[in-house]
């Protein structure tokens, strides 16, 4: 792109040109210079995405033009950001304000916390409309109401009166979105819009964005992690690394021809779905002469719901209903669904962290029975690696004494063996000796993990319940972590619980797959038989709604029906319906309606 | 005084702690400033509580003929009496060495106790939940909702009053305050996700509960339990002054305070110099807290 500002073709059609921009970061260690000579032009009515990972200085460049940095902590420190020929880095916070919601309007990833929670959705929306318009009271309640239907809100007139908490996360951004448009703003600065949402709400949201830029000719500045939303979305592409454009073009040139390495390995990364469409993997010790590591027969677990004014239970979340399956020596059985449909809760009673029925057996081993000794030894077998590894690991100690603590616990080693057996555990995941005397906050995300899987290893488990393991780690990461989980698998013949919304990170580490919706499995068989051969509605649904990292594959419209996930709140006294289940080959199972 | 003490210790953790060779916990508290400043000031007041027959210049109980003017009134501070006499013409110096022997006991026993049972109940209901939970913070609510002094009243008029048990009475309706911050801190931390993964370890209740849960309410604990150092010398005053507290002659600071606060216009360094112990004291277990509390928190270490 080489863009001249003096270029009389395309002045009349930048409605943004950023200049040479450059913010600073006050840290401990000094200031430090975030974004680095940032120069870009942002055309009428198309969309840019701004790819790049955690660190990239993706978020701060929309603060920046924002005008929204945390001063004094954070400032714009050169170039600048012209906007219909006023440079928005120097006016002041009074001229900044009418601009901003009116002219420019951003949405960010957390709806919960962009929006007033004491205050109705209704009247968030009338005063946005009344800061930037001269408009009367009802004036701006019916152009609310105009608004929440073009975002395709189920009952409108109704959703004006409730208050944030009565709402989903996907209707919460479709009201941010609304509240974004309301003015009729020239650019929309999204800021990972979809991260914290559904893949079937992600696609929704995705084509509600698509069609009201359409509708609208807003111009679209997007900034994201995720090459599937980028190749799904984009017109053009940045895409940044510590704080600099090292990519720059049109969606194809950056997909198909990356000229910069860093973008390359990025690209690289990516699981894309459908990779490994037709191949066949089975599990390394595929030996049907060994007991399954793990069996779940008919699994039950539901949460009460105490309200009212003798705080009886009211209703239940009946968060998994009858769920069974067996997990093979050396397997990795995934487990996909979206929030809320029971697959965390699931690994979590597995682990005995919550009340449950059914029968539960580890390595033969029926869970549950007999007394604390009992199950302790039972953990011996079977280990979980969470979501977080920061949240997961204690803060206050070191990643040595972190990882050796199972071995302590159980009475396993002490003294110089235990320091033995951990630094072979540090080896064995690569991370260098040295780091064991490190406390958590001392390492990256990467490297957290690797702790945590260190620590899961120590008790030498059969099976590693890995809920969403490397959901919060970056592309390239996720990638090498995922490599590590593989490589132990090998190994060491471990089998996985695979817990993950990501369908395709998915359908590259697992032999066979669950599909969770409403606590209960609708769809169980070989990856090649869900992926390939779907069969249950929601399955299809979820494939179709993952974003494809191939801009040629990209889909006109997404074909995802609206709604929201029902939820699995029942009132006392009524049941889930249990699903039956046909096999239509080869242990496909799939439930019938 | 804490909020004072931050913009000076913080620079110094960002700089100075790039160890290499691990340092005491004592020799890190003893790098700041303020921190040795505190221990100054607690070093100078228990030693005179230890050593108050040596270093008291007079009886504190004795009734000086010229510790009064001719009119009776007492003293400025002079050369003779360095802090001035009381109504009694007794030594106030003398009083108030002796006197900290009271207010540490008090300061310290009593607030111990108070801190050890708050802490202890706060952490077992905000763990636990369920019956225990309701158990113990209904009663938690019940002492709060109790006039504390009613309480002390009626403890104090059942038993015989003596410094002991003025200590007991105060710890009972001072551990209230410590078991709700205390529970209510547990209650979030034993939701976070590393006890979660200490639970899916087999690891048993104690070790969550001291190992895990513990440490991390270490700095409420010293927050706290500083701030109930003075709420409790003020409190074993009042019941001194209600005369169900230390029994006269027997000086502590509060009822120095208490004894000569109607002459505060004429005699203001009876209520001057009690009040100013009262505060160092205060101030230099709270500037110890607050040390104690960076200096035992590895995750201020090496921050960037």
């Amino acid at each position: 792109m080489s863009l001249s500002p003096n270029d009389p073709s395309t002045l009349d059609e930048t409605v943004l040109s950023v200049r040479d921009l450059r913010t600073d970061v006050a840290t401990p260690s000094g200031r430090k210079t975030v974004v680095k000579g940032l120069s870009f032009d942002l055309k009428r009515g198309e969309t840019l995405c701004i790819a790049g990972e955690s660190g990239s200085g993706k978020s701060i460049t929309a603060l920046s033009i924002m005008g929204l940095l945390p001063e004094p902590m954070a400032r714009v420190s050169g170039g600048e950001v012209l906007f219909e020929g006023q440079d928005l880095t120097r006016i002041g916070e009074d001229a900044m304000r009418r601009i901003r919601g009116g002219d420019i309007a951003m949405i960010f990833q957390e709806p919960m916390t962009s929006l007033n929670p004491v205050l109705t959705v209704g009247r968030q929306l009338r005063e946005a409309i009344r800061a930037h318009q001269d408009v009367s009271r009802s004036e701006a309640d019916a152009r609310a109401l105009e608004m929440l239907t073009s975002v395709r809100l189920s009952e409108p007139a109704r959703r004006l009166k409730q208050y944030p908490h009565e709402l989903s996360g996907g209707m919460r951004q479709r009201v941010m979105i609304a509240m974004a448009l309301a003015c009729n703003p020239k650019i929309l600065i999204a800021d990972e819009p979809t991260t914290a949402l559904d893949v079937t709400i992600q696609a929704q949201i995705l084509q509600l964005i698509r069609d009201l830029q359409r509708d609208f000719g807003t111009a679209v500045i997007m900034i994201t992690h995720d090459m599937g939303v980028v190749a799904e979305m984009a017109d053009r592409v940045i895409v940044m690394n510590h704080g600099h454009i090292v990519e720059r073009g049109t969606v194809a040139d950056v997909f198909e021809r990356p000229s910069d390495p860093y973008t390359r390995g990025l690209l690289d990364a990516v699981p894309k779905l459908g990779a490994l469409t037709g191949i066949d993997t089975a599990p390394k010790e595929a030996d049907s002469s060994q007991p399954p590591v793990l069996e779940v027969e008919d699994l039950v677990v539901r949460f009460d719901l105490h309200g009212g004014l003798l705080n009886r239970v009211t209703s239940r979340v009946h968060a998994v209903e009858g769920v069974s399956f067996r997990l093979e020596p050396g397997e990795t059985l995934g487990l996909v669904g979206e929030s809320g449909c029971g697959k965390s809760t699931i690994g979590k009673a597995l682990m005995d962290l919550v009340a449950w029925e059914g029968d539960i057996r580890i390595a033969g081993t029926p869970a549950g029975i007999g007394g604390a000794q009992q199950q302790k030894r039972l953990r011996r077998d079977m280990q979980m690696i969470f979501q977080d590894p920061y949240a997961s690991l204690d803060p206050r100690m070191t990643a040595g004494d972190l990882v050796g603590e199972p071995l302590v616990i159980h009475g396993l080693a002490s003294g110089s063996d235990l320091k033995d057996r951990v630094r072979a555990l540090f080896e064995r995941v690569g991370l260098p000796a040295d780091a064991m005397a490190r406390h958590p906050h001392e390492f990256s995300g990467g490297q957290r993990q690797r702790i945590c899987i260190a620590r899961a290893l120590a008790l030498s488990p059969k099976v590693i319940i890995a809920d969403e393991s490397v959901s919060a780690l970056d592309v390239s990461v996720q990638a090498k972590v995922l490599d590590l989980l593989q490589e132990l698998q090998e190994d060491l013949g471990l089998s996985y619980l695979f817990i993950s919304h990501d369908m395709a990170v998915v359908e590259q580490v697992s032999h066979r797959i669950a599909v969770m919706y409403l606590g209960q499995i609708v769809e169980m068989g070989t990856r090649r038989q869900v992926f390939e051969n779907p069969q249950h509605d929601y399955t299809r649904r979820l494939l179709k709604a993952v974003p494809i990292p191939d801009p040629k594959r990209r889909r006109n419209v997404f074909d995802v029906p609206t709604g929201e996930i029902p939820s699995p709140v029942l009132p006392l006294g009524q049941s889930v319906d249990r699903l039956r289940y046909s096999d239509i080959g080869d242990r496909h199972l799939v439930a019938v309606s | 005084m804490t909020a004072d003490a931050k913009p000076d210790a913080m620079p110094e953790t960002m700089t100075e702690t790039t160890p290499d060779r691990p340092m005491g916990v004592l020799a890190r508290v003893l790098r700041r400033k303020l921190a040795v400043f505190a221990l100054i000031l607690i070093g100078i007041i228990v030693g005179a509580a230890v050593f108050a027959p040596l270093v008291a210049p007079f009886d504190p109980a004795e009734q000086f003929f010229e510790g009064l003017t001719l009119e009776g009134a007492p003293l400025p501070p002079n050369e003779t009496f360095w802090l001035g006499t009381d109504l009694l013409g007794r030594d106030l110096l003398s009083r108030l060495i002796y006197g900290a022997q009271t207010s540490l006991i008090i300061g310290i026993v009593a607030n111990g106790i108070a801190v050890a049972v708050g802490a202890l109940v706060g952490i077992l209901a905000g763990f636990f939940r369920g019956w225990v939970e309701t158990v113990l913070m209904r009663f938690t609510d019940l002492m709060m909702a109790f006039p504390a002094l009613l309480l002390a009243i009626t403890l104090a008029a059942l038993f015989r009053p003596s410094l002991w048990i003025v200590a007991m009475v105060i710890a009972m309706v001072n551990w209230v305050q410590m078991a709700r911050v205390v529970y209510t801190e547990t209650r979030s931390l034993s939701e976070r996700e590393f006890i979660l993964a200490e639970r899916a370890m087999g690891a048993g209740l104690p070790r969550i509960l001291f190992r895990h849960i513990l440490p991390h309410l270490l700095s409420t604990i010293l927050v706290f339990g500083t701030l109930g150092i003075s709420t409790t010398v003020l409190l074993e005053a009042t019941l001194s002054y209600l005369g169900i507290g230390v029994q006269p002659p027997t000086p502590s600071w509060g009822n120095i305070i208490y004894e000569n606060q109607t002459y505060f216009t004429s005699a203001p360094w009876l209520v001057f110099f009690p009040g100013i112990a009262i505060i160092a004291l205060a101030l230099g277990f709270n500037l110890i807290g607050d040390a104690l509390r960076e200096v035992l928190d590895p995750t201020q270490k090496g921050r960037h």
